[in-house]
């Protein structure tokens, strides 16, 4: 087991140096390759027709007249050691990890994101409790019952659940709780650190937004997952053994039917923690996703460069734990 | 071979002429026990009549449609028939196994005086891992994944018998040591992927066993297995049955399997019983085209190499439209003998063919003795 954990540790960290020069490479090798001069990249980060000695800043501070292999040597040495950016009236130290230097806005993208992430982090992880929950248990029930009016219900609120767009359901919720007939939230961030109470409050409506789309797809895999398992060959010895029906369809059956559903919510969740775009954006929360949205919509090349590398970070570590947890629970993959 | 064959056919013709029963033409006289009341002293298994029907969308699936045999306890019984013959349905019937709530049960299954398709449900579950216990064809999908072997085993034990765990692995290392498997302290904690193919059958047995059943049903236990680990597995039910005096039915679509083990034998087609009897009877002469048609299919060491194995011809019947009158029909070269086209408007019955030596076929005792002497015995 050690020896698998330390293995897959190895490749995670193996996996980020690639993902940082695949993106490194996106941002400052591709438009090169397209065709473009150094002047009119640099022109790019500080918006439309700037000032010759601005570009010449931007090329000094980027180091983009240097050969490709400095650039990205003083990228890395950035996320790891932090960077100096003297641009504008005062030089600015972006501490490590410096996700780059916005010269648009003047500030380093970190903070910006340091200050944005607990947002984004208390929706994906409130909804993904919810959705676990409620899609999981949905899930067990409508496959033991299967065919069933409760089995129909369920699956058939779990299509819409499917179909349904999420700036359809947030805007619903809110017209329908907030706006219009109940208002009963005026829907707005509180830290969690300042009153838990409130936090929670105010992320209801998000979280079941949210987690209405995630629930429904995790209603019908859990089922198809258990409807597969249970008709196993092992859950018949256990049923042979004379166990009792519920210790066969938990410990006997769940168990199987959750583990492919692991390596799907690693997925989701880190997707999510890169920022919920969509949500955000209908409840104008200003997480990852509103921000990453700032950077594209303002041509902040740096602001997308640096969410973007968050979220693959997320993504490496997310299957990193998967991995883990999958090694935890069947035995055949830690010991091959 | 053939000597003993002709002894034997005389003697049984012998039987049969006192009894008269072949050649009259009321079947009521010799129409096997089938709704008889069971004996439940003597006999520790005794299935009357038992119906196992599946609703699918495609119509009612007769998978088991009227079964009845008895079982010593220490008797093995040897349950044979192709695919979807019934006898896996059978058996997993006996044990209460058929969970969905599509299939419709119905007979008597009388296990050691307790009747088990109207008794409740929980009780049943009681009876299993306990008074009965089976192992199933192929042990890498029987046996959980996730759990090491000796929790599994551990498992069995607890759900019948409150002890804690200690007592329980204890138990558990006790029965791999019985069951042949080497190191049986240090492979408790191994998983079924780390046991070869007939360590993990041997580890099923053990598991099956632990808790001492007086009936257990093995569902092919040989065939996912390689030929030479095969014949130590049905010596250790054998051993093991003597130990503990247990009934075993042995369910198969291989005769050798049979021929090694089984005491009585109970020969499937189509969800029905189409012969059964002592097997030293049965295999001695043989009353149905179908059972002629499986030793004919069964390779064998005495066999002149230049014989070819002579395949049962054509398919199994589809068992929601069973084929009319004898289901065997449609495959059976001597269909058009018996007089009228009876072999397809009527079912035939179970007649006996000399004390519990049963079949059901149209032809006479006669025709089918001298088939069998001239034609078929011969051959094999």
């Amino acid at each position: 087991m050690a020896a698998y954990i330390i293995r897959r540790v190895f490749a995670a960290v193996l996996l980020l140096l690639v993902v940082s020069a695949v993106t490194f490479a996106i941002f400052y090798l591709l438009p090169r390759a397209a065709g473009q001069t150094i002047d009119s990249m640099a022109a790019q980060y500080v918006g439309k027709s700037p000032d010759p000695t601005v570009i010449k800043a931007v090329i000094k501070n980027l180091g983009l007249d240097q050969p490709i292999y400095e650039q990205y040597w003083h990228f890395i040495k950035g996320l790891v050691a932090g960077a100096d950016y003297k641009f504008g009236p005062d030089p600015a130290h972006c501490s490590a990890p410096c996700f780059g230097y916005s010269f648009k806005t003047h500030t380093a993208v970190w903070p910006q994101i340091e200050q944005r992430a607990p947002i984004t982090f208390s929706l994906a992880i409130g909804a993904a409790v919810i959705w676990l929950v409620t899609g999981i248990a949905t899930g067990i029930l409508s496959a033991l019952k299967r065919g069933s009016i409760w089995d129909r219900l369920a699956m058939g609120i779990s299509l819409m659940g499917v179909s349904l767009p999420m700036f359809f359901t947030g805007l619903a919720l809110l017209a329908l709780f907030s706006f219009n007939w109940l208002q009963i939230w005026n829907v707005q961030y509180v830290p969690f650190t300042q009153n838990p109470g409130e936090w929670a409050w105010n992320l209801i409506l998000p979280w079941v937004s949210l987690a209405f789309l995630y629930s429904a797809l995790y209603a019908r895999l859990t089922r198809a997952g258990m409807l597969e398992t249970m008709s196993e060959d092992y859950i018949r010895t256990a049923r042979a053994k004379g166990l009792v029906e519920r210790r066969v369809v938990i410990k006997h059956g769940l168990r199987s039917a959750l583990t492919p559903l692991i390596t799907i919510f690693g997925m989701d969740f880190a997707l999510l923690l890169g920022g919920a775009v969509i949500t955000e954006s209908v409840f104008s929360f200003q997480g990852l996703g509103a921000y990453a949205i700032q950077g594209v919509t303002g041509n902040d090349l740096p602001i997308v460069m640096g969410v973007t590398l968050l979220t693959a970070f997320f993504i490496v570590v997310c299957n990193l734990l998967v991995d883990l947890v999958y090694a935890a629970i069947d035995p055949r993959v830690r010991l091959s | 071979m053939s000597d003993t064959h002709k002894d034997a056919t005389e003697k049984a013709t012998g039987a049969a002429a006192e009894k008269s029963t072949e050649a009259s033409v009321a079947p009521e006289a010799s129409v096997a026990p089938e709704a008889a009341p069971s004996d439940g002293a003597r006999e520790f298994l005794s299935v009357r009549d038992l119906r196992i029907h599946f609703d699918t969308d495609d119509g009612l699936v007769k998978s088991v449609d009227g079964v009845s045999f008895d079982l010593k306890a220490g008797e093995t019984l040897g349950i044979v028939g192709e695919s979807g013959s019934g006898k896996s349905v059978t058996s997993l019937g006996v044990m209460g196994l058929h969970t969905s709530d599509r299939a419709r049960i119905s007979g008597e299954i009388w296990l050691d005086g307790e009747e088990l398709i109207s008794a409740d449900k929980q009780r049943v579950r009681e009876l299993r891992g306990q008074k009965m216990a089976m192992i199933f064809q192929d042990p890498l999908s029987a046996l959980h994944p996730y759990y090491t072997v000796g929790a599994q085993i551990v498992e069995a034990y607890r759900v019948h018998n409150k002890v804690d765990k200690k007592a329980a692995k204890k138990r558990a290392i006790e029965m791999l040591d019985r069951v042949g498997i080497p190191e049986p302290a240090r492979r408790f904690s191994d998983y079924p992927h780390q046991f070869s193919g007939g360590m993990r059958q041997r580890a099923m047995i053990a598991m099956a066993l632990v808790n001492n059943p007086q009936l257990l049903i093995a569902d092919e236990p040989t065939t996912a297995l390689d030929v030479t680990v095969q014949a130590q597995i049905l010596d250790l039910i054998r051993d093991l049955q003597k130990e503990f005096g247990s009934a075993v039915v042995i369910i198969t679509h291989d005769l050798g399997v049979v021929a090694e083990i089984a005491d009585r034998l109970l020969v499937m087609y189509a969800g029905r019983c189409i012969e059964r009897g002592a097997s030293d009877k049965v295999f001695e002469q043989p009353q149905h085209p179908y059972t002629w048609g499986l030793l004919g299919s069964m390779p064998r060491i005495d066999r002149e190499q230049t014989d070819r194995l002579v395949p049962v011809k054509g398919s199994p019947p589809s068992l929601i439209n069973v084929p009319s009158g004898c289901a065997f029909h449609p495959r059976c070269p001597y269909a058009d003998i018996p007089a009228d086209n009876i072999t397809r408007t009527e079912r035939p019955e179970l007649r006996s063919a000399g004390g519990d030596h049963f079949s059901a076929c149209h032809m006479t005792r006669e025709q089918r003795e001298k088939i069998w002497i001239e034609e078929i015995a011969p051959k094999l």
